[in-house]
């Protein structure tokens, strides 16, 4: 089988995952910017972290075959600091003229506050401006709801904004159908504990129209699994699905989207 | 929705497939959580929200209906619309705490 791995956050992961990724057979990854674990102190951290995903990260998935790209923006659980968030977007024109960078993500809201909300109103307009791709990060747990609304509230209220060109990630069943039915694409991400299991996945696909649906594992620093996509996979196929089914959607959906992008390449294409 | 599903083209499943495929899972599932409510009898102190959150969902498991995920997310959602005046903390619980 084959797959793509469209949000994935490998500055944080090993080279035995990468090394699994490929042979499980992903073709290429997605890596969204996102929030070390701890708050960076600085704009210039954000700078060093911009060059990382746009120099370093490339190189290092080369070594197993894996094409590299990224998305940029400040983290909302970094939005609280509105000074902070200036001077980071202010860096971010500079590092979209990158190669391998998708769009402007994961955006999105953290514990719905009012300077989240600005910060993702700056991000959405820097969207636009650019003409770039918007990947956003919809809230944890019980803030979900809320926030996946309050998000969906900003993108339909920006005239420039294309639903077709924003996936809403980390959906859950209470979350996927409005998102899909406002016209956005979504995003289901596969956890060990929390956001959905694979087995939920499935549900969810067979359940709603998947056609505007990527899995992806978010793999990061904290409890989560670089392989859950191709877990999903296993799932379908032991419920009876086809391979050309699987395919559709674990990798035609993501290449469907990335390529609204110039600077993605449909891996297969290339090869 | 009018979108083709790639994943609706396989024949239903009957109830005896879906059992033989996840009722296992379900199982040792169910033991964990009842091994949980347990744990906390043997416990001491007032009841933590989240908890009080699991005991208002189990009711929910009974009532059939094709969305029951969904109703158990609703219900531990935050209701409210407004943004928030500023973040006190990163994390989420798991549950609102202001279910009653």
């Amino acid at each position: 089988m084959r797959y793509i791995e469209p949000h994935g956050h490998m500055v944080s992961r090993t080279t035995d995952d990468y090394q699994a990724m490929a042979l499980a057979g992903c073709a290429a990854i997605c890596e969204p910017a996102f929030w070390a674990g701890f708050d960076r102190k600085s704009a210039e951290g954000f700078h060093d972290y911009f060059c990382q995903l746009t120099q370093h990260e490339p190189k290092r998935a080369a070594k197993f075959g894996l094409p590299h790209y990224c998305w940029l923006c400040l983290n909302p659980k970094e939005s609280e600091d509105l000074k902070l968030a200036a001077d980071v977007l202010a860096l971010i024109p500079e590092f979209l003229q990158a190669p391998t960078v998708l769009g402007i993500g994961e955006i999105g809201l953290n514990k719905n506050t009012r300077n989240e909300m600005k910060v993702l109103e700056q991000h959405v307009e820097l969207a636009v401006k650019h003409r770039q791709l918007i990947l956003v990060h919809t809230p944890h747990l019980e803030d979900k709801r809320k926030g996946t609304r309050l998000i969906m509230d900003v993108l339909r209220a920006h005239s420039g904004v294309q639903p077709g060109r924003v996936i809403i990630d980390h959906v859950e069943e209470h979350t996927v159908g409005e998102v899909l039915d406002a016209g956005f694409w979504a995003g289901i991400t596969l956890y060990p504990e929390s956001k959905a299991t694979p087995v939920r996945a499935v549900d969810m696909l067979e359940n709603y129209a998947a056609q505007r649906v990527w899995l992806n594992s978010a793999c990061d620093w904290g409890v989560s699994d670089p392989l859950a996509v191709p877990k999903a996979a296993a799932e379908m196929r032991r419920r009876g699905h086809s391979a050309e089914a699987v395919d559709a959607l674990l990798y035609g959906n993501p290449v469907r989207f990335l390529s609204q992008c110039a600077n993605f390449k449909d891996p297969q294409a290339v090869r | 929705m009018s979108e083709s599903n790639p994943l609706a083209q396989t024949a239903p499943r009957t109830r005896q497939q879906v059992a033989d495929l996840h009722f296992m899972d379900a199982r040792y599932k169910l033991l964990d959580l009842a091994a949980f409510l347990d744990r906390l009898e043997r416990a001491s102190g007032p009841e933590d929200h989240r908890v009080l959150g699991l005991r208002k969902a189990l009711p929910l498991l009974l009532e059939g209906g094709p969305d029951c995920v969904a109703r158990i997310l609703h219900l531990w959602s935050d209701p409210t619309v407004e943004p928030a005046p500023k973040a006190d903390t990163k994390a989420a619980t798991g549950v609102w705490p202001g279910l009653k």
